[in-house]
């Protein structure tokens, strides 16, 4: 979905989705009212965080030593849920804005804005331009990238690449940041700023995927920098169903038995564990598997009702607020499917080839020292991160479905894995999920109430959030596997 | 490189022959292995995997085992090994998880025998057993070990690390039921092959993942890891307890790692990122690689010795799609490059300087720098023949002393300490640092405050016609002051007498520490002739040399009687320098100490004729005319700066560039500024001159120098209940959950500028305390103590 604050009239202090807006044009007299939602996020009840939170002590602790705002943030509360990821978290975010690097503090704040930009998350632009101001960034660059130095401005093309279309970084790319002169980025600085950059682009999708709200008490002190309160349209939280939605709902999830659909799942998720070997797979097979479902990402969202918009019209509603598009350059870039470009065809990323255990962490931890520690511990912990339950259930062995979750998310950026089945994607991701995933991933900005809502209904909403952090996680960690192997490349 | 060479194993009885030579393959390899009889290697990647013969003067394609139409993943290695027992068989490790056999001897062009499809993730590694024919090994990504035996369809036994996924899989040489395996958590498990149900021993061997490991061929229980923490160590499994032998320390992860044959401490290892290059490290000397192959532009993947029994032929496979043979003696070898030197400071400032002997040879005939080097001692040490490294140690040390007088640097603690630098009108200023230096005999410095004052204050008038006569006294006044510390240095053969002695002293004591199977040779004798004679000769040139530059400078000064300026009564000592004194650019660098100042003054004035400077005491200013701006005399200031930062003196330096402030800086560049600032903070920071320092970087000017103070800023507080760093906030202590600092009068939190009376130790909000202490003299606690707030 996009938004705009375009309309002056209705929308002062929160953005109207299209649905929403061509309803608005077609009737005028229809009045819409504020938001009341309030708590951490649009999508989860206050109390379902609220709750976990006050039992835990841990969060406050962590929040003390890492937070850099000082204060609770939502982000953190709706992470709260996962307490032990929450501290790699935190830990790894510190050590990226407050602790020793090569970047100069409110240059490191400066990036994070620019990479939040891309995806328009107006509540870490905010948030990022506090602290920005905080450690003594000069205010005139808030004004946008053509009062920055040249040197942060060029970061736009790689800031660009890496948040939408990663796979199109190459050596040439690193090469013209370190090539020798005025504005060169050395390369220490240059990985500071590739982890930044994967960071925030990769929370912006934690942010919208969990609908965080915004801070309850922004910074008036500088309000006049502040964006738009809100990022979610009325329709998502009132989830009443209007006229076109009400179609999408209706054809494409059905009124399913919800308690069937979870055994269906979890019965499916022990075959696959059980009996691999039944049936042999030739080679091509997997081969066609693969690509069949790089295709078929291609078709999961814009198959969807609500993407069937004309394209005309689609491109009517891109202008972005100026407010956010002060931070980017080429505001039209977006994410294009990797399987999409059928002329051209780059090769597919064996993630056998570089990956981060060998590669990566190697590269990054050489050239930024100890990041890659904190990184490393931090997709290991969400990786390996379960409780053993499903929804109701106890017990349950999820590491079929956490990798095919993972390795969904790296098949959408081209990442493929040689030992792993792609069926296995099908069998246990049901649609609306996939439609969910490949709009957080790829354009967060989208998400809405309803594609949260619609997938996976009985599962707690702290099993969503685990999803969503799975999803945050692999997307950082495809990006910056692209970002470091041109770097490698730029090397040798 | 192009020259053959043969080696001849005595073991294979036939001969091993080759030269370092290299073939392009189609595509990057993963791993290499090579044949029983070292004739053959077999090359597996992503997408190759070919069998080469090994010729005298190439490589030779012999066998493509990728067929079929289409390329399947089984195709696509991560591992591939020959069997040791039998040449028809090699193994695969396929990316997609699967175990390939392969049997040579098949009729048919597709050599594949057996497919094995336990593992669900890549198989990192496969191995055969060296002595068994039927029996293979292979390690996965999905945690498990899996033991197969080629006779039968499926593995016959499967082994759980219990931990994460599993990186390399070796057999014991020497143990025949022995393996070992690493996995990506860093640890290294020990398991007996007859039971699959436990480890029998496991300990965590690196942080990260431990890539690789290589039993010793020759030494039972010994085994190398090599890690991503850029380690390699070795470790002795005999011992109850995993022993940690030796540790290598190299610049990058280490990918693989093998024994080199018949060396017993060498192995050879390549890096996964970054680093292209082959080590041969002896484990002993973990510091410097033994020998280097650098021929690869990518990372090497793949590494195997020739022969088990030849040393020298290595083979190599490599990103950059080339396999490599590399003979040893055709290696580069970094000892070579290396500058073995070590320089240390002492407790008491005697410097310590070790060198490879050839230098040192070399430097100790040749002239010493004059005032440069001091009475060093030479200790040379005699090889001893059972040390391994006989070729490589030979260095000669050197100990330099601090003299004891020339030590003090009491001049410096106290110019620094009175030295008024700002605050009072330049004048004051100069006059005052000027009297300073006087008072601690250091006339030079002295005079050059006059002179600045002089330049900078006075009215400035100079007749047009006097600028060259300026000119040249500006220049000279930097000159002689090295010439005047040049006489004192050289002084009376007495002092290096008394040094000799203390040389040998030193000498003495110092044998005791060092090995005793280590000869001492002394180089006393040159030392005599060093510490006296040379400087007396050079005392002598110079004086010879004297008389003959005076005059050619004359013509500058020639017209002392010539008005020109007041100068103050204590300036008289420098003029009969300026005269007197040659000026050669030699001198420089032999003064490089200005510590020995305060020797013999007196002597060397009494060197000097006196009479020729009273003419210059009808100088006066009032003369001069023509307004000369302070800037003409930039340059000026700005060699003498130079020079004397130059002579070590960084003191004079500072101090003159921030008294007279904007008027010189921008005739120096930053860089040297900052230098200049940075040694002399750090200095006054040796001599714990904080407050100095302090000063000194306030009025600095250099915005790096200045944000010197605005760094690590932070005072951490203590919990008074826990006694523990109070790290986030200030205020309340993360263990105890207390608040620590209680207001004695509201009852809260103090959480901004806290008061406290030091003798009860009660305090609070700084505004309440005042508040109190206006109506009451007692402590607000109630304690009774009579607290005063001042």
């Amino acid at each position: 979905m996009n938004r705009s604050g375009g309309s002056p009239s209705a929308a002062a202090n929160y953005l109207l989705c299209t649905n929403c807006r061509k309803v608005l044009r077609k009737d005028k007299r229809i009045r819409v009212s504020q938001p009341l939602t309030r708590g951490p996020s649009a999508f989860i009840p206050e109390n379902e965080v609220v709750q976990a939170n006050t039992v835990d002590e841990r969060t406050n602790f962590l929040v003390e030593e890492y937070s850099t705002s000082g204060r609770l943030d939502n982000i953190t509360q709706v992470m709260s849920l996962h307490t032990q990821y929450l501290e790699s978290f935190l830990r790894s975010q510190f050590y990226m804005l407050r602790m020793d690097g090569p970047l100069p503090l409110p240059y490191r704040h400066y990036i994070a804005i620019m990479a939040a930009a891309r995806h328009q998350c107006s509540y870490l632009i905010n948030m990022h331009v506090d602290e920005f101001l905080k450690t003594g960034g000069i205010a005139e660059w808030l004004n946008g990238l053509e009062y920055v130095p040249q040197r942060l401005r060029n970061l736009n093309e790689i800031n660009k690449l890496l948040a939408h279309r990663p796979w199109l970084i190459t050596k040439e790319h690193i090469q013209t940041l370190v090539k020798t002169g005025e504005n060169n980025w050395s390369l220490p600085e240059l990985v500071h700023a590739v982890v930044l950059l994967a960071h925030y682009h990769a929370l912006a999708s934690f942010v919208f995927g969990s609908g965080i709200n915004p801070e309850r008490d922004p910074d008036i002190s500088n309000g006049l920098r502040l964006i738009s309160v809100n990022n979610f349209c009325v329709c998502d939280l009132a989830n009443d169903n209007n006229i076109e939605n009400a179609s999408l709902t209706a054809s494409s999830f059905g009124i399913v038995d919800s308690l069937s659909e979870l055994e269906a799942l979890m019965d499916r998720m022990k075959r696959l564990q059980e009996e691999r070997e039944d049936e042999e797979a030739s080679q091509e097979e997997m081969t066609t598997r693969f690509e069949k479902e790089k295709k078929e990402s291609l078709f999961v969202v814009s198959g969807d009702t609500f993407h069937s918009i004309p394209h005309s019209d689609f491109e009517d509603d891109m202008i972005i607020t100026s407010d956010v598009s002060r931070y980017i350059e080429d505001p039209g870039f977006g994410y294009e499917d990797f399987a999409r470009r059928g002329e051209e065809h780059l090769p597919t990323f064996r993630a056998q080839d570089y990956t981060w255990e060998n590669h990566g962490f190697s590269l990054v931890n050489r050239l930024y020292s100890d990041i890659g520690h904190l990184l490393d511990e931090k997709f290991r912990m969400v990786y390996n991160l379960t409780y053993n339950t499903m929804a109701t259930h106890e017990d349950v062995d999820t590491t079929t479905l956490r990798r095919a979750l993972f390795n969904y998310v790296h098949c959408m950026f081209g990442i493929r894995y040689d030992d792993y089945d792609y069926g296995e994607v099908n069998q246990l991701l049901e649609r609306s999920l996939k439609v969910y995933i490949k709009t957080v991933t790829c354009y967060p900005e989208r998400t809405t109430k309803r594609m949260y809502d619609s997938y996976w209904r009985q599962f707690k909403h702290s099993e969503k959030v685990h999803v969503n952090l799975l999803l945050m996680e692999a997307r950082m960690q495809a990006e910056l596997l692209y970002a470091l192997r041109a770097i490698t490349r730029h090397l040798t | 490189m192009e020259k053959m060479s043969r080696v001849t194993t005595a073991l294979s009885g036939s001969a091993l022959t080759g030269r370092t030579m290299h073939c392009h393959l189609d595509a990057p390899a993963n791993a290499i292995s090579v044949c029983r009889d070292a004739a053959q290697v077999v090359v597996a990647g992503r997408s190759i995997f070919k069998i080469y013969a090994i010729e005298e003067e190439q490589f030779v394609e012999k066998l493509n085992l990728r067929v079929g139409r289409k390329p399947s993943l089984n195709l696509s290695c991560a591992d591939v090994v020959w069997h040791q027992m039998d040449e028809n068989l090699l193994a695969t490790a396929a990316t997609n998880g699967v175990v390939v056999t392969w049997n040579l001897g098949r009729p048919s062009r597709n050599k594949q025998d057996q497919l094995f499809t336990e593992h669900k993730r890549t198989v990192n590694k496969v191995c055969f057993h060296p002595t068994e024919a039927h029996v293979l090994l292979s390690g996965s990504q999905d945690g498990f070990m899996k033991c197969f035996d080629l006779r039968r369809k499926d593995s016959v036994s499967t082994f759980s690390g219990q931990s994460e996924s599993v990186r390399d899989v070796q057999f014991s040489i020497r143990d025949y039921f022995t393996f070992a395996s690493t996995f990506e958590n860093g640890n290294v498990q020990l398991w007996d092959i007859r039971r699959p149900d436990r480890c029998e021993r496991m300990f965590t061997a690196h942080n990260g993942p431990v890539f690789c490991c290589d039993w010793h061929p020759e030494d039972r229980g010994w085994l190398a890891t090599g890690g991503r923490d850029k380690m390699v160590k070795v470790w002795d499994m005999t011992t109850h307890r995993a022993k940690e032998m030796h540790c290598v320390q190299t610049i990058a992860s280490v990918a693989r790692v093998k024994w080199r044959p018949e060396c017993r401490h060498h192995l050879a290892t390549c890096s996964m990122m970054v680093d292209h290059n082959i080590y041969v490290w002896d484990v002993r000397r973990p510091f410097v690689p033994a020998a280097m192959f650098e021929e690869h532009r990518d990372v090497t993947t793949g590494i195997a010795w020739r022969h088990p029994h030849d040393p020298s032929f290595l083979l190599s496979g490599s990103k950059d799609s080339t396999l490599c043979q590399h003979l040893f003696r055709d290696a580069s070898q970094p000892v070579e490059r290396a500058n073995p030197e070590g320089l240390c400071y002492g407790l008491f400032g005697d410097l310590a300087f070790a060198a490879k002997e050839s230098l040192v040879a070399t430097e100790s005939g040749r002239k010493p720098y004059g005032g440069d080097r001091r009475h060093p001692i030479f200790f040379k040490r005699k090889l001893d023949p059972a040390e391994p490294f006989s070729g490589l140690a030979s260095s000669a040390l050197s100990v330099f002393e601090t003299e004891l007088g020339g030590g003090s640097m009491s001049w410096f603690v106290d110019t620094a300490e009175r030295y008024a630098l700002a605050g009072r009108p330049l004048a004051e200023l100069c006059d005052h640092n000027a009297k300073v230096a006087r008072e601690l005999g250091r006339n030079q410095v002295a005079q050059t405050w006059t002179m600045l004052r002089i330049i900078y204050c006075s009215p400035g008038l100079v007749p047009s016609t006097n600028l060259n006569h300026s000119m040249g006294k500006g220049s000279s006044c930097g000159l002689p002051l090295m010439n005047s510390f040049n006489l004192k240095d050289m002084g009376p053969g007495l002092g290096s007498e008394t040094r000799l002695d203390r040389s040998k002293g030193d000498t003495r004591s110092d044998t005791v520490l060092l090995d005793s199977s280590a000869t001492l040779i002394t180089n006393e004798d040159n030392e005599e002739t060093e510490g006296s004679d040379v400087p007396a000769d050079y005392l002598l040139g110079d004086v010879e040399g004297e008389e003959d530059e005076l005059y050619p400078l004359d013509p500058e000064h020639v017209h002392p009687e010539e008005p020109e300026y007041v100068l103050p009564q204590e300036a008289f000592p420098l003029r009969h320098e300026i005269v007197d004194t040659p000026s050669g650019p030699e001198h420089l660098q032999d003064k490089a100490d200005s510590p020995h100042v305060s020797g013999s003054e007196a002597d060397t004035a009494s060197l000097v004729p006196v009479d020729s400077s009273f003419s210059l005491l009808s100088v006066s200013h009032a003369l001069y005319d023509n307004r000369l701006p302070p800037d003409f005399f930039s340059v000026l200031v700005r060699d003498m700066l130079r020079f004397y930062a130059e002579q070590g003196d960084v003191q004079m330096a500072v101090s003159v560039l921030i008294v007279l402030g904007e008027r010189v800086r921008k005739d120096i560049d930053e860089q040297t500024q900052e230098h200049w600032y940075t040694s002399y903070i750090d200095l006054l920071q040796r001599f714990c001159l904080w407050n100095v320092s302090n000063e000194v970087v306030k009025l600095s000017t250099s915005r790096s120098i200045s944000c010197l103070n605005q760094a690590s800023t932070t005072l951490h507080v203590n919990c008074s209940h826990c006694k523990r760093p109070m790290s986030s906030r200030g205020w309340v202590c993360d263990r105890c959950h207390r608040c620590a600092s209680m207001c004695a009068v509201c009852h809260h939190v103090v959480k901004g500028l806290f008061v406290w009376c030091q003798g009860c130790s009660h305090g609070g909000h700084l505004q309440h305390i005042m508040k109190w202490l206006e109506g009451s003299s007692q402590c607000p606690a109630g304690c009774g103590h009579l607290c005063e707030y001042s």
